[in-house]
């Protein structure tokens, strides 16, 4: 059984229990106490907290949506909305790149799905180097909260894949909260970008999945 | 203590002015909150965490928390001339002090959040209302918390202790006069801020901090009933 609601930093979210605390919240005397913001999720073994707002904070793995915003002598700077711009080495692009001829693949403004390899004191280090990395040619790019990404994904991607299934469009998610929609007609992207918008609107609700199926049935034609 | 003392509103001598509060307010920010005692209203917006500029001013072991506090010139009757001034520059450092012991900067290494405070209405206690809104901001930009903080100002009038002061209490010139002291504390009542400008003697200001706690206790279930509905105006304290 798990309960949810709405907790604030300090706020005691259960006494007297054996549960655990987890992401965002610490024990103290047997009781749990919230540290952030947010939505609790309570069970009897585990209690954590899920962000509701606040900043994009990059996690090392993460797919992320970003803009060429500068090119150095070895790489690119991507500004991915994160707290400090990440850079893209040469190294991480799987082919071969003359040293002078960087912005003949990707110029400052080109948009990129990157994934974040690396994490450290310098900073935060791309790569385009897997399956549908790279640069974005074509399509459209939505911006909603970073916090709403799982609510659009889905369990195990099931939103994604029904939006993916109804409009016949190919959607790429970044944790950052941009979305790249790629179909193959304009109607049919501006239909899926609907879709993601119409999610991060009703994202507190129950029941999502059914409630964008009769969505697409009303907004088909 | 003066028995028949008469507030120049007619409040009881631990009564506070109306409160309100909402969480949500300005879209662009990460997190925001406008905070309303009496005629006082402020506005605090949170940005961040974000990269720290100038690069020299990083702190490599935590976060900055990096607060403005502005009146905006039409907040009072006389215009105020805008811009930053010698008081506004004391209240931005103030309410930075009063709201750093209950974050977790460490979390966020060589980075800042910034917190912007707007006056737009001013009638005494407006660093409090200020510290009020920044931290329902702070908590809604998701940054971690130990505990929220709440404000309020205690003071005496001669020789009467009361709580909330309002400006024309303020500018009180009777007997001993005036004496303010802005207190901010957590919900488990630990002092994290106070001030005070004015004579008080000892017993008495332990009896006025023993006010400033009650008082906050109210506007912290304020604070928390806005930030659990978010976009909702929510009011409290005694008519």
């Amino acid at each position: 059984m798990t309960n949810r609601q709405i907790v604030i930093p300090g706020e005691i979210i259960a006494e007297n229990t054996n549960a655990l605390p987890g992401e965002n919240t610490i024990k103290e005397d047997g009781k749990i106490i919230s540290q952030k913001y947010g939505l609790a999720e309570i069970s009897n073994e585990l209690i954590k907290i899920i962000p509701l707002s606040g900043a994009y904070l990059p996690r090392r793995g993460n797919i992320v949506i970003g803009e060429v915003e500068n090119i150095m002598f070895n790489g690119w700077l991507i500004n991915f909305n994160g707290p400090e711009t990440g850079f893209l080495s040469l190294t991480e692009v799987p082919m071969y790149v003359n040293k002078d001829g960087l912005e003949e693949v990707m110029k400052i403004g080109d948009m990129v799905i990157a994934k974040i390899w690396n994490m450290n004191r310098r900073g935060t280090d791309l790569s385009i180097k897997s399956r549908g990395l790279g640069k974005i040619e074509g399509g459209l790019i939505v911006k909603v909260n970073p916090n709403k990404v799982p609510r659009i994904i889905g369990k195990e991607g099931s939103m994604v894949n029904l939006i993916k299934d109804s409009t016949g469009c190919e959607l790429t998610v970044g944790q950052n909260g941009f979305v790249h929609i790629r179909g193959s007609s304009i109607e049919k992207e501006i239909l899926a970008k609907k879709a993601v918008l119409f999610i991060e609107k009703n994202s507190a609700q129950g029941g999502l999945t059914e409630d964008i199926t009769k969505w697409f049935e009303e907004n088909k034609n | 203590m003066a028995e028949n003392f008469k507030r120049m509103d007619g409040r009881e001598l631990t009564e506070m002015r109306p409160i309100a509060a909402q969480v949500g307010i300005i879209p662009n920010a990460n997190g925001s909150a406008m905070f309303q005692s009496g005629k006082t209203i402020a506005y605090a917006a949170v940005y961040g965490p974000r990269e720290h500029h100038p690069r020299s001013q990083r702190n490599p072991k935590r976060a900055t928390l990096r607060c403005k506090y502005n009146m905006i010139s039409f907040s009072v009757n006389d215009r105020i001339r805008p811009g930053p001034s010698r008081r506004s520059t004391e209240i931005s450092k103030i309410t930075e002090w009063a709201i750093t012991p209950v974050l977790m900067l460490e979390k966020f290494p060589g980075m800042v959040i910034d917190v912007h405070i707007n006056i737009i209405q001013a009638d005494a206690g407006t660093r409090c209302a200020g510290i009020n809104a920044a931290a329902m901001a702070i908590a809604h930009a998701g940054i971690p918390m130990k505990e929220m903080v709440s404000s309020v100002s205690s003071g005496k009038l001669d020789k009467t202790l009361v709580i909330d002061l309002d400006k024309a209490e303020e500018d009180f010139e009777e007997g001993e006069g005036p004496t303010d002291i802005p207190v901010s504390m957590t919900q488990s009542g630990k002092v994290t801020h106070l001030q005070l400008d004015g004579k008080i003697n000892k017993e008495e200001l332990k009896e006025a901090i023993k006010m400033a706690e009650a008082a906050c206790k109210e506007i912290h279930e304020v604070q928390k009933e806005a930030l659990k509905n978010v976009g909702k105006l929510i009011e409290g304290g005694k008519k």
